[in-house]
C-alpha cells in the first residue's frame, strides 16, 4: 500500500511498459513526461478504481445525510441541542482524515467500512449546520399560516419548513459531496481503495498523477451538478441556491 | 477483543516517548526526541505556509470586500479549492514541480489562501452599513475606514477564515513526506520502517495538535474580537464563533414579508 521508497527510485516503471508498441509512448513513459498516448492504452485501469471511488463517496454521503437530517430534526424540535450538536460535529471535523482513518483502523480493522465511518463522521458539520440554518431561516409567517390552517407540528414540520429549508438542505449537501469526494482520495490510508491508492501508487508519474487526480476532480464537479440538477427538479419554481 | 484495541493504543503511546528498533531491526525508530523532531518541523512548515497566505489573502480579501467588487471570484474560490483533493494537489507538485520544502509549503500556501481570501471579503463587505455611514460622515477618509472600522469589524470573521486554514494546512503537512520533506507523516507513510504502532503513534500526534492548533485559534479568535461586537452578539453567545468555522457560504437570505 504505502511504498516508502518512492521517491528514492523515480520515474517508476508503469505496469504495461514493456508491452507497448508505439515507440513514442515508451520514450515517452521512460522519460516520465506527460503521455497522452499511455493515458489512452491504459485508461481501463483507472475504471475500478473510479468506481471504487464513486462507492465511497456516494455511500458515506448517503448515510452521512439520512444521520445529519434526522439530526436536524431532532435540534429543530429540541433548540437546546443544537450547540452542543454543533460542537461535537465541528471537533470530529476538525480531525484530521488521515488521523481518524488510522485511528480507526485498531477497532474496525482495514478495509471500507472504516473508511465509510470516517467519511459519514466528516459530512456531519457541514449537512447538520446548514440545516439548521435552512429551517431557522424559514419566514415565521409561513410557519403561522402553517398553524393557522391546522396543521400539526409534525405536518408543519415536513410539509412547510422543510421544502421551504430545502435550498439550504441541499446546499449542504452539495459541499459535502463535493469535500468527501476529496477526502476519499485519502482513504487508501484505512484500506480502502479509490482513485487516492492509484496515486499513491505511482506518484511520481506525471500521467498517472494527472488522470486520477483529474478523475477526482471530475467526479466533484459531477456530483456538483448531480445534486444541482436534483434541487432543480424538487424545486422547479425556484433557482437553485449558490452553495 | 477490546483488550486488543487498548493494547494497540497503550503500545502506541509508548511509541511516541520510548524509541523502539524498525521493523528491519536496523534503525531505531519513534521516542520523544524523533517526535519532538517532527512535531516541530510540521509546526514550522504550517507555520510558514499559513503566515504567507495571510500575508496574501487578507490585504486582497479586504480591499476586495471594501469596494464591494468580485463577490463571485471571492466567494467561489473557496468552493473550487475544496473540490481539488489535497493528495493530488501534492502529487501534480511532486510530479510536475519536484519535492522539497519551498514546494511542500507553497501547495499548503494554495490550501490556505481560499477560506482566508473568502473571510476577509465576507468579514469587510458585511460590516454594519450604519458603522460605515457614520464613519463617512464623520469624515474619515476611504483608507481610515477600512483600517478603522471595517477591518476590526471584520477581524473575527477573517480569524475564522485563518483558523479553518490553518487545521487544514496542519492536516495535510501529514502527507509533506511524500514529497521529502519530514513531517509527522513521516511514521504514517513510511509503514515499512515504523509499523502500524509507528502510524498509530503518529495519528494520536497529529490529531492532537490539530485540536490544539484549533482551540488556540479560537482563543486568539475571541480575543480579537471587538468589545462593541460582543456585546452586540450577547444573546447568540458562543455559538458565533462555531457557526464561521467552515468557508463561508453565502446564504439565501428570507425576507420576512
Amino acid at each position: 500500500m504505502i511504498v516508502a521508497s518512492l521517491f528514492a527510485q523515480a520515474p517508476q516503471v508503469p505496469e504495461g511498459f514493456f508491452t507497448q508498441r508505439d515507440p513514442d509512448d515508451l520514450s515517452c513513459v521512460a522519460e516520465n513526461g506527460f503521455c497522452p498516448g499511455w493515458i489512452v492504452e491504459n485508461f481501463e485501469r483507472y475504471v475500478d478504481p473510479f468506481f471504487e471511488h464513486v462507492y465511497l463517496v456516494a455511500v458515506s454521503v448517503a448515510i452521512g445525510f439520512a444521520i445529519a437530517f434526522c439530526l436536524g430534526l431532532l435540534a429543530h424540535r429540541q433548540r437546546w441541542l443544537t450547540g452542543p450538536l454543533i460542537g461535537a460535529t465541528a471537533a470530529l471535523y476538525t480531525i484530521p482524515s488521515i488521523a481518524l482513518f488510522l485511528l480507526l483502523l485498531p477497532i474496525t480493522g482495514r478495509g471500507n467500512t472504516t473508511a465509510i465511518i470516517a467519511l459519514v463522521a466528516y459530512t456531519q458539520l457541514i449537512i447538520f449546520r446548514n440545516m439548521v440554518n435552512g429551517l431557522r431561516n424559514v419566514p415565521a409567517d409561513a410557519v403561522d399560516a402553517a398553524a393557522g390552517m391546522g396543521l400539526t407540528p409534525t405536518q408543519t414540520l415536513l410539509r412547510v419548513e422543510v421544502p421551504m429549508a430545502l435550498p439550504e438542505i441541499l446546499a449542504g449537501l452539495r459541499i459535502a459531496a463535493s469535500t468527501t469526494v476529496g477526502l476519499a482520495t485519502l482513504a487508501f490510508f484505512a484500506g480502502a481503495g479509490g482513485l487516492g491508492a492509484q496515486i499513491d501508487a505511482q506518484i511520481n508519474f506525471k500521467s498517472n498523477v494527472v488522470v486520477a487526480g483529474g478523475l477526482a476532480v471530475v467526479l466533484a464537479a459531477a456530483l456538483d451538478l448531480l445534486v444541482l440538477g436534483m434541487q432543480r427538479a424538487l424545486m422547479p419554481w425556484r433557482r437553485a441556491a449558490p452553495a | 477483543m477490546t483488550f486488543a484495541i487498548v493494547q494497540d493504543f497503550l503500545a502506541a503511546f509508548e511509541f511516541i516517548f520510548q524509541a523502539r528498533e524498525s521493523r528491519a531491526g536496523t534503525v531505531q525508530v519513534g521516542g520523544l526526541e524523533e517526535f519532538a523532531f517532527l512535531t516541530g518541523n510540521h509546526l514550522l512548515l504550517s507555520g510558514i505556509a499559513v503566515a504567507v497566505a495571510v500575508a496574501i489573502a487578507v490585504p486582497i480579501g479586504a480591499y476586495l470586500g471594501h469596494i464591494g467588487r468580485f463577490q463571485f471570484l471571492a466567494v467561489s474560490i473557496s468552493n473550487v479549492g475544496r473540490a481539488v483533493p489535497v493528495l493530488a494537489l501534492i502529487a501534480f507538485f511532486i510530479a510536475f514541480v519536484g519535492v522539497g520544502f519551498t514546494n511542500v509549503a507553497l501547495v499548503l500556501v494554495l490550501l490556505a489562501i481560499p477560506p482566508i481570501l473568502t473571510n476577509a471579503y465576507v468579514g469587510t463587505a458585511q460590516a454594519d452599513r450604519d458603522t460605515v455611514d457614520s464613519a463617512r460622515g464623520m469624515g474619515l477618509t476611504e483608507r481610515q475606514r477600512l483600517t478603522r472600522i471595517e477591518l476590526p469589524l471584520a477581524l473575527p470573521t477573517i480569524f475564522g477564515g485563518i483558523r479553518t486554514s490553518a487545521v487544514n494546512v496542519v492536516a495535510t503537512a501529514t502527507i509533506a513526506p511524500y514529497a521529502n520533506v519530514e513531517t509527522l507523516g513521516q511514521p504514517i507513510i513510511n509503514f515499512n520502517v515504523y509499523g502500524g504502532t509507528g502510524q498509530l503513534a503518529a495519528a494520536i500526534v497529529v490529531a492532537t495538535i490539530t485540536l490544539a492548533v484549533d482551540a488556540g485559534l479560537g482563543g486568539v479568535q475571541r480575543l480579537v474580537t471587538p468589545k462593541g461586537l460582543k456585546l452586540a452578539a450577547q444573546p447568540a453567545g458562543g455559538r458565533r464563533s462555531l457557526l464561521a468555522r467552515l468557508p463561508f457560504t453565502p446564504r439565501r437570505k428570507v425576507q420576512p414579508s
